[in-house]
């Protein structure tokens, strides 16, 4: 590895070094402040570093990772999503009594983890990413130590655990049949092989382990449980920085590789998806949890991207792009609420905790709105942008089925949207326990930076598709 | 003309509202200055709006003037595309005129989140008028789909009653139903590559797009589902009724004065202008409906125990006549329609001003707690049956002129369509009138209401403008009518085999 392959990863080192650095810290001197202050500032560097990367882009780093456009697009996206959620944290965390820097340490982990995966080109980098990911993961879903929490933690690990052996095996049985697991490689060989039973059967485990990831129908039982169980700022990693990363995998090894041509996976990638946006829309109907009905609207919105994937053609990377876009900003929001509304001995997770939030707390509320609207896909915010392009993509490729199957899973989906809204502005029957608690300002900046930057997106979203339009050159 | 204003004229009219709004947010919570700044913003708004009449060229009103076009999202290729013709144009005057009424008559009902009602207030003004002024199918559909949320806020956080119940309603049913005229847009945007409505016209009537004969139905469809529940037309009118009488009264002023209205616009604009084969095509049944919102409105309304909902159904009534001038399409009718919307929009909204000052006073709309008025009340009395007649279409005044060329123009399309419309006149006589009778006339039966004050001078002051109004439309039509003509002349042109057959029968 000469020079120029290590400035190209600058921002991969940067983010590992800082995990590095925090850990050395925490052994010398507990302090919160500080390990969320070197946090941060590491991954402002490596945001940073993402230019002179940039510049020496596209690059191929050994066999395992390519550093272009692409990966530094999301290199940026994940990075500013977990800056994000490290601001959440603290804001979460100061209110516990517990050891809180280690947190911030598993934070880093798992984001080199969601890099890798994004920058990889090969099974290897792929399966290394993926398990620094989880394995991060299972530690901060449990990171309270309550029975609840802990009890998320098992869950999301041994089935994590079951999907990568599938993942594995699947990746085994591609390699078999190709002799390869580089995914440029595999792109010159998929054309000339027919679809034969081994390499059929290879991609459908590895879908499988994507899928989990994704959590999109039929992989998606762990969601509900796991969202509610973690903490809110992790849940808000699990439904952003990890499902972002891995549906940047799934576009780019789908895309390059070619893959999509076979209509066997393509029927399959459209059951998933068809299957997804039903499901995840009509169980959200029936919760009360408002992190349950994040869990299964995150379902439904995985179906959404992925009607976007399937349908292809010139519009489609872009269609995807913005709305992961948009999908990060507004989920970051909506955790953002949670985890800001929450006191020192749990959040607020039942509707009826929401009832009346209007007249408590306005600007709270207004920020939700906004949130949920945007997940309602209303205009004004981002995700009315997102789905707008996800069915202009659709209909310029003429699915038709599809797209009819999207806007009226939308409009199941407007329903429980509508119910939290309608509990937030509803007259609260007895007069509220005073002093909820002090608005905290570091995660009120957050929420009000985020809300800014949907309703940029959903009004003025043009610097943004020309960003996403050069990154993808046609 | 002054280019330069011309040319940004539309921007600051219908952005301003929001411009205030955001100042408004800014602002220390002091109800009194919030109060004030508000009206202060909606007159600006207005004022400014009137340059547009003022210099509006009325020999080319057919044309789309102080036009604006740059573009907006470059892919999908989405532009800022703004005018007016001599519809859109005093549609855009009437929203401006009502919502510093609506301001004036909020004044003291509003209690507890004073700031955000005003908030919402403007907001609303702002997605009205770019609703009237978008000549881009998506910015439409953004303005179009951006006045769902402050209106049902409005209901929501301040009205009475169920109102919860009745802002959720009405978001579905309008969201859903707009749902299909954004799969018709989209489907003209993948066959065209522009959501530009005169270069979609274009395309439509040069007969370029591919396969637009077998979808024609059904994007006519999808646009006219889209409008009529806004309408709303018969059987897809059962929001309006939860909606008006649980929303605070701003809200209902501005849901009859100028939302209803965009259905119609749209039915116009979007329905005639781009599929007039179909519209020709689909024109009984869609009469037909018309046709019994008309009766059935009138019939409905007169059973209300509700003074609400009294004025709610008589504006299923009031529509009704629009959308069958507009189906008839004659001249005459066309002409009556847009006419009856703004007559309708400045009498109904006096009619919910007049019982929104009641609630103030009584907190009840119930018929049976009135009685006897007159005696304690006689300004407000006056004013109520001013504005009574006028919507019911008293000759010199508002409503009349609108009717009488709704009636002719479908007396020209087929003589039956004239004679159940004219029924609905009648009917609309009878259940206001006797209404009236109810509330104001004989002896005061409730001891409470022998103390309630007469209107106060802020109450006359958001009256006096509406009572004028309809007045000066009653009396000097031709002001608007001259702007109106060429515009619909303009859309009849596409009918013009179909109309020439028509009136030569």
């Amino acid at each position: 590895m000469n020079r120029t392959d290590a400035i190209t990863l600058l921002p991969l080192i940067v983010v590992a070094g800082t995990s590095v650095l925090a850990m050395l810290a925490t052994a010398v001197r507990r302090s919160h402040v500080f390990t969320l202050c070197m946090t941060l500032a590491g991954l402002a560097a490596a945001f940073g570093c993402a230019w002179p990367a940039g510049a020496r882009a596209p690059r191929q780093v050994t066999a395992l990772l390519i550093i272009d456009d692409y990966s530094l697009f999301y290199f940026r996206l994940l990075i500013a999503a977990v800056f994000a959620i490290a601001i959440l944290t603290y804001d979460y965390l100061r209110k516990r009594d517990l050891h809180r820097e280690e947190l911030y340490i598993l934070l880093l982990i798992a984001t080199v983890g969601a890099m890798v995966l994004v920058a990889s080109s090969h099974f290897a980098s792929f399966f290394l990413g993926l398990e620094t990911l989880s394995i991060s993961l299972y530690a901060m879903i449990a990171y309270l130590r309550r029975p609840r929490p802990v009890e998320a933690g098992i869950k999301y690990l041994v089935l994590a655990a079951g999907s990568a052996a599938f993942l594995l095996f699947g990746m085994a049985l591609v390699y078999a049949d190709l002799g390869t697991m580089e995914f440029a490689r595999m792109a010159q060989l998929l054309p000339g092989t027919p679809g034969d039973a081994l390499l059929i059967s290879g991609m459908v485990l590895i879908i499988t382990g994507i899928g989990f990831k994704l959590a999109v129908v039929p992989f998606h039982l762990w969601t509900p449980d796991v969202y509610e169980g973690a903490p809110a700022p992790v849940s808000a990693f699990i439904a952003t920085v990890s499902k972002g990363a891995m549906f940047a995998l799934l576009l780019r090894y789908f895309y390059s590789a070619g893959a999509l041509a076979n209509r066997h996976i393509a029927l399959i990638f459209t059951i998933i998806a068809i299957a997804s946006m039903i499901a995840g829309n009509l169980l959200a109907l029936l919760q009360n949890n408002v992190k349950r009905i994040l869990a299964y609207s995150s379902i439904a919105h995985m179906g959404y991207l992925l009607v976007a994937f399937l349908v292809g053609g010139e519009f489609a990377v872009d269609a995807v792009t913005f709305y992961l876009v948009a999908y990060f900003v507004t989920t970051l929001g909506a955790f953002g609420v949670i985890s800001v509304m929450s006191g020192g001995d749990g959040e607020p997770e039942q509707l009826e905790d929401y009832r009346g939030l209007f007249w408590r707390q306005p600007a709270l509320a207004g920020v939700f709105t906004v949130m949920l609207l945007s997940l309602a896909g209303i205009p004004v915010t981002a995700g009315f942008i997102g789905k707008f392009y996800i069915v202009a993509a659709g209909a310029s490729s003429a699915r038709w089925a599809l797209i009819l199957i999207l806007v009226i899973s939308s409009v199941i989906g407007l329903f429980y949207y509508l119910r939290l809204v309608a509990a937030m502005y509803a007259t609260p029957d007895k007069e509220p326990a005073a002093a909820t608690m002090p608005a905290a300002f570091i995660g009120g900046a957050v929420l009000a930076a985020l809300t800014c930057v949907l309703l940029w997106l959903g009004v003025y979203p043009n610097p943004v598709l020309r960003m996403i339009e050069n990154v993808f050159p046609k | 003309m002054s280019s330069g204003l011309d040319s940004s004229i539309l921007t600051l009219v219908t952005f301003i509202p929001l411009a205030g709004a955001l100042i408004l947010a800014m602002l220390p919570r002091r109800d009194k200055e919030i109060r004030v700044f508000a009206l202060v913003v909606s007159l600006v708004d207005f004022i400014v709006s009137l340059h547009l009449p003022a210099h509006f060229e009325r020999a080319a009103s057919g044309v789309f003037q102080f036009e604006v076009n740059i573009p907006w999202i470059s892919s999908p290729n989405i532009h800022y595309h703004l005018g007016v013709d001599g519809v859109s144009m005093w549609l855009i005057v009437l929203t401006t005129f009502l919502t510093p009424l609506c301001v004036l008559i909020s004044w003291n009902s509003i209690h507890g989140r004073v700031k955000e009602f005003f908030i919402l207030l403007l907001v609303m003004e702002t997605a009205l008028l770019g609703v009237f002024v978008a000549l881009d199918l998506f910015l439409f559909y953004f303005f179009w789909e951006s006045t769902l949320i402050p209106m049902a806020l409005l209901i929501g956080m301040y009205g009475h009653g169920r109102k919860i119940y009745a802002a959720v309603k009405f978001f579905l049913y309008t969201m859903i139903a707009s749902v299909f005229m954004l799969a018709g847009i989209l489907w003209l945007y993948a066959q065209t590559g522009t959501f530009d409505f005169v270069d979609i016209q274009r395309a439509i009537q040069s007969g370029q797009i591919a396969h637009f004969s077998t979808a024609a139905t059904w994007l006519f469809l999808g646009f006219f589902v889209a409008f009529a529940v806004k309408v709303p037309l018969f059987p897809l009118h059962t929001w309006l009724p939860d909606a008006h009488v649980d929303a605070p009264t701003a809200g209902s002023v501005l849901l009859a004065g100028v939302l209803l209205k965009m259905g119609t616009y749209g039915m116009w604009r979007f329905n005639l202008g781009l599929f007039p084969e179909q519209s020709r095509h689909n024109a009984p049944w869609i009469v037909a409906l018309a046709l019994i919102g008309i009766i059935y409105g009138a019939l409905v309304a007169m059973v209300q125990p509700n003074m609400k909902k009294v004025i709610a159904y008589s504006s299923i009534s009031h529509l009704g006549f629009v959308v069958l001038g507009i189906f008839s399409f004659t001249q005459a009718g066309l002409d009556g329609a847009v006419f009856v919307m703004l007559a309708h929009g400045v009498s109904t909204g006096g009619l919910f001003m007049l019982a929104g000052i009641l609630y103030e006073r009584r907190h009840t709309y119930e018929i049976s707690e009135f009685g006897g008025l007159a005696t304690p009340m006689p300004v407000y009395s006056t004013f109520f049956l001013f504005i009574v007649l006028a919507s019911v279409g008293l000759p010199l005044l508002n409503g009349f002129v609108g009717e009488f060329l709704v009636l002719s123009g479908a007396f020209q399309a087929h003589a039956l369509y004239g004679i159940l419309g004219a029924t609905g006149v009648i009917w609309s006589a009878g259940y206001l009138l006797w209404m009236y009778q109810r509330v104001f006339f004989g002896k005061v039966k409730h001891d409470v209401n022998n103390a309630l004050p007469d209107l106060s001078l802020r109450e006359r002051t958001a009256l006096l403008p509406a009572a004028i109004m309809a007045l000066v439309m009653g009396v000097a039509p031709l002001l608007w009518l001259n702007s109106i003509d060429p515009a619909v002349h303009n859309s009849l042109a596409l009918f013009t085999q179909m109309a020439s057959k028509v009136v030569g029968q």
